[in-house]
């Protein structure tokens, strides 16, 4: 139901750029989804035809990237790769990692006509 | 949904949805700079083998940007009034409602208070909070999980705020979607009950990352349950290492007075800031 509201989100922002940039077809809308974040792809992928049907994006083909998990360890002074939100530093084991990527939530782009 | 602004299904209580309301929206215009040829500069603003330059549009733009701007109308708002405003986050039946009216009992002979209460249905809630004598205002989301910036702003039209107040927004019941929507609160607090698990920090912890101060209610139980407390107050530390912690009771009392104290002295300094 989160992903239902996030989808909404989309879909506003779609018809934000709509308006601003006079098209009226959306192909393809690419969104960017860090797997530090807390949602779910497929549950995205449910809702937004669901959510998309009636608006400008009805029909248009989602397209999720997925950015990979990093943080900068505070113990080694490094960014280091994180597979979990607060998860230990892979190389020292300390949990002093402050998260730098992953839990990004972005459209990116639009393939519009 | 309105597709103007985005309102969703959510009824407000004592409110017309009439859409007399306006919402300023910035847009940034993408300017061009002279002497500088990018490549990912056309009309569509990004280049991709395969796919027409012209027909691509580039926006990044966060899909809770919205809810963000909506958090930021309310900040401001309560900044002129100098509201001092809690979210109140918590899985279904933590007893926020319980400690919620335990607090306003004791605390409104000393400021102003005012409660958003957020349900998917039912009116029950703001029912409680109103025998205690204090305003509140009942949102139902319907189907949604959680409450958002709009919805509180909605609210807002139709609850009256005193200079120098506190303002408590429960939210609906859920450990999980609240987390990512600031309503434009000064602190989220979680709720936690010590008839739940000592674990729920490690199993959920966004809210518990997103919150500032962790209440851990009805400890009068503790002598009739295997709850450690320790163990729970550790696995909330390593989500969030800057976490505050009560153990408290609205039952009994017991350091009710630590939260009152907590809440006191920060609404103060607001209202001096």
């Amino acid at each position: 139901m989160h992903e239902m509201a996030l989808c909404e989100g989309v879909v506003g922002l779609v018809e934000d750029e709509a308006r601003k940039q006079s098209f009226t077809r959306v192909k393809s809308i690419v969104l960017e989804i860090g797997v530090l974040g807390h949602v779910e792809p497929e549950a995205m992928l449910f809702c937004f035809d669901a959510v998309s049907r009636g608006t400008i994006a009805e029909g248009a083909h989602l397209v999720i990237e997925r950015t990979p998990g990093a943080g900068w360890c505070l113990d080694c002074g490094k960014t280091v790769p994180l597979t979990e939100r607060f998860g230990a530093c892979p190389d020292c084991g300390q949990h002093h990692v402050q998260m730098t990527s992953g839990d990004e939530l972005r459209v990116r782009e639009l393939e519009v006509e | 949904m309105c597709t103007v602004c985005g309102c969703g299904t959510e009824t407000i209580e004592e409110h017309h949805h009439d859409h007399d309301h306006d919402h300023p929206h910035h847009h940034e215009e993408l300017a061009p700079i002279e002497g500088l040829i990018d490549a990912g500069g056309g009309i569509a603003g990004v280049h991709v083998p395969g796919l027409s330059q012209d027909r691509i549009v580039r926006i990044e733009r966060d899909i809770l940007s919205k809810n963000n701007a909506y958090a930021a109308e309310n900040r401001h708002r309560f900044a002129r009034t100098g509201t001092f405003v809690l979210n109140l986050v918590s899985s279904p039946g933590s007893g926020k409602t319980t400690l919620l009216c335990r607090t306003i009992e004791a605390l409104k002979t000393r400021m102003p208070i005012a409660v958003i209460e957020g349900d998917q249905q039912t009116s029950n809630d703001a029912e409680r909070i109103r025998a205690t004598g204090v305003a509140a205002v009942q949102v139902n989301t319907g189907k949604g999980c959680h409450l958002d910036a709009h919805m509180v702003g909605h609210a807002l039209d139709s609850l009256p705020l005193e200079r120098g107040g506190v303002l408590f927004i429960e939210n609906v019941g859920n450990l999980v979607c609240p987390a990512a929507f600031d309503l434009g609160e000064a602190h989220k607090v979680v709720v936690l009950s010590v008839t739940e698990g000592e674990d729920k920090p490690a199993k959920y912890p966004d809210m518990f990352a997103a919150a500032d101060l962790m209440l851990l209610t009805k400890s009068d139980l503790l002598p009739h349950l295997d709850f450690d407390v320790g163990a729970c107050m550790a696995a909330a530390l390593r989500v969030n290492p800057r976490l505050q912690i009560l153990t408290l009771s609205a039952k009994t009392g017991e350091n009710l007075e630590a939260f009152l104290a907590w809440i006191e002295a920060r609404a103060t300094r607001r209202v001096r800031a």
